[in-house]
């Protein structure tokens, strides 16, 4: 039964994508307000779960609701924004240009644009082409391309790959922030020490949810002193 | 499927913008019609009337196919590089998508040409009995033409690729049939029934017309009805093709 401070909502979700069960009848809920970390190995349907919270994941069958509304309907795109896990950033386009078309999509203005490239640490690069940046730096810009929007529901997979260790502490600093004022901030990670930082995690294993709780309770549970010891408990009692 | 203007703007801003950053690109497109109208110009100079015809027609033949070229790659590009599937996740929808690339895509096209049509009555002496008004805005259609075939042909095939060999395949009979080499009215009955079914015969019907008569004529009016009525319904089918949920 979701309750009503779940941001997302997903119901029964079957995917299939070339023939193969990506997602089997999965179903959970993502608290409004918190960092929800989406965790699994490569191959476990990480990105297949957070396209079908945005809305561009084709469904076999199920359901997702995100703030109630339908997910990728036109209510819900005003309030969700999305950082694919590659960079997707128009790379013959400055990194300033690059943030104002996704501001302008949303309503976000020149101030936010510049507020936005300063907490990604891009305002020094601001009228670089976005071709000619590092992959870091790359991935940065397409992070500040959903910062922007100010969202409700922020979906990041994987935001902080190839970021500097300093970054990562102010971006996660960021997301924790965003979530303090009621932001739901969902990030999907293969990095264990990033799932520390998470209010809740979901467990993600061949297309199905192996667990969902808060890291300490996860350790706790499975009586171990790390995350990676906890994943790796709950897959063999389940196996 | 609703159109927001200023969706639409932004992305055609955008669009233009991307094309600024590509200095080469934009200088094939203002010079290679130069450079071909000049090459017909030389080949056909021995018959003053021929050539006039030619160098009108190529008014609608060549921005056909640069642009269709532009809207094809860049679309396609659109879709590879994952943009477009971020622009799905944003209040944007699939025809402000279409729509933005088109009026870029059309502002270029109006631009190339502006620059052919006065290279080819300034330098070439093309004759046109016509205004040059309605010149411009008659081929600004072959252009817009190549816009609408490119983008419909990047939502329906995966990759660069294949869009780049549906240009000629899809073009290449327009342009045989359109009147380009000899007129319609000599051709094999059911060759000038196919050619009535493509869109660029009434584009180039409606040059034609602005070429002989001082004054449009009805016949120009309703080619370039026809012309506009092919442009929309492609448009609008290449964003009925474009996917918000894929695979």
């Amino acid at each position: 039964m979701p309750a009503a401070t779940d941001a997302v909502v997903i119901d029964r979700l079957t995917v299939d994508r070339g023939g193969e069960r990506v997602l089997d009848d999965l179903s959970c809920a993502v608290t409004g307000g918190r960092v929800t970390g989406l965790l699994g190995p490569s191959g476990s349907g990480k990105t297949t779960l957070i396209r079908a919270i945005v809305g561009t994941q084709r469904l076999r069958s199920g359901s997702v609701h995100v703030l109630g509304m339908p997910a990728g309907s036109a209510e819900a795109r005003r309030r969700v924004a999305y950082m694919t896990q590659a960079a997707s950033v128009y790379r013959d386009l400055s990194v300033r240009e690059n943030v104002r078309y996704f501001g302008v999509l949303v309503g976000a203005g020149d101030a936010q644009v510049r507020d936005v490239l300063e907490q990604v640490g891009l305002t020094g690069w601001a009228s670089a082409l976005a071709g000619n940046l590092s992959g870091g730096q790359l991935s940065r810009v397409s992070l500040a391309c959903a910062l922007v929007a100010s969202p409700d529901v922020l979906v990041l997979d994987e935001p902080t790959v190839g970021q500097d260790p300093v970054l990562r502490e102010e971006l996660w600093s960021d997301f924790r922030s965003r979530a303090a004022s009621g932001t739901t901030v969902l990030v999907s990670s293969h990095v264990m020490d990033e799932a520390e930082r998470c209010d809740e995690l979901i467990l993600l294993r061949g297309g199905r949810i192996l667990d969902q709780d808060t890291p300490q309770q996860l350790r706790e549970r499975t009586g171990t002193a790390n995350l990676d010891e906890a994943f790796l408990r709950l897959i063999r009692e389940e196996e | 499927m609703s159109v927001h203007l200023h969706l639409l703007a932004a992305t055609a801003a955008r669009v233009l913008r991307q094309a600024r950053h590509d200095r080469r690109t934009l200088a094939i497109v203002l010079l290679v019609p130069l450079v071909l109208s000049f090459l017909l110009s030389e080949m056909f100079d021995e018959n003053a009337q021929l050539l006039d015809r030619v160098l009108l027609q190529m008014l609608a033949v060549m921005p056909l196919i640069l642009m269709f070229l532009l809207a094809a790659v860049g679309m396609v590009r659109e879709r590879t590089s994952g943009t477009l599937e971020r622009l799905m996740t944003t209040p944007a929808g699939q025809v402000d998508v279409i729509l933005g690339y088109a009026t870029a895509f059309g502002l270029l096209a109006l631009v190339q040409v502006t620059v052919a049509t006065l290279f080819s009555y300034f330098v070439l002496d093309m004759e046109v009995a016509g205004s040059l008004w309605l010149v411009l805005l008659t081929a600004v259609f072959g252009g817009l033409l190549g816009v609408s075939m490119g983008l419909l042909a990047a939502s329906v095939s995966h990759g660069e690729f294949q869009a780049a060999q549906l240009m000629p395949a899809t073009t290449i009979p327009q342009i045989v049939l359109c009147g380009l080499f000899g007129p319609r009215d000599q051709m094999a009955d059911w060759l000038y029934w196919l050619s009535s079914a493509f869109p660029l015969t009434y584009v180039v019907e409606a040059l034609e017309e602005v070429g002989r008569y001082a004054e449009p004529t009805s016949w120009y009016w309703i080619s370039l009805g026809i012309s506009v009525a092919f442009v929309l319904a492609l448009l609008i089918l290449a964003s009925a093709k474009l996917r918000r949920r894929t695979d």
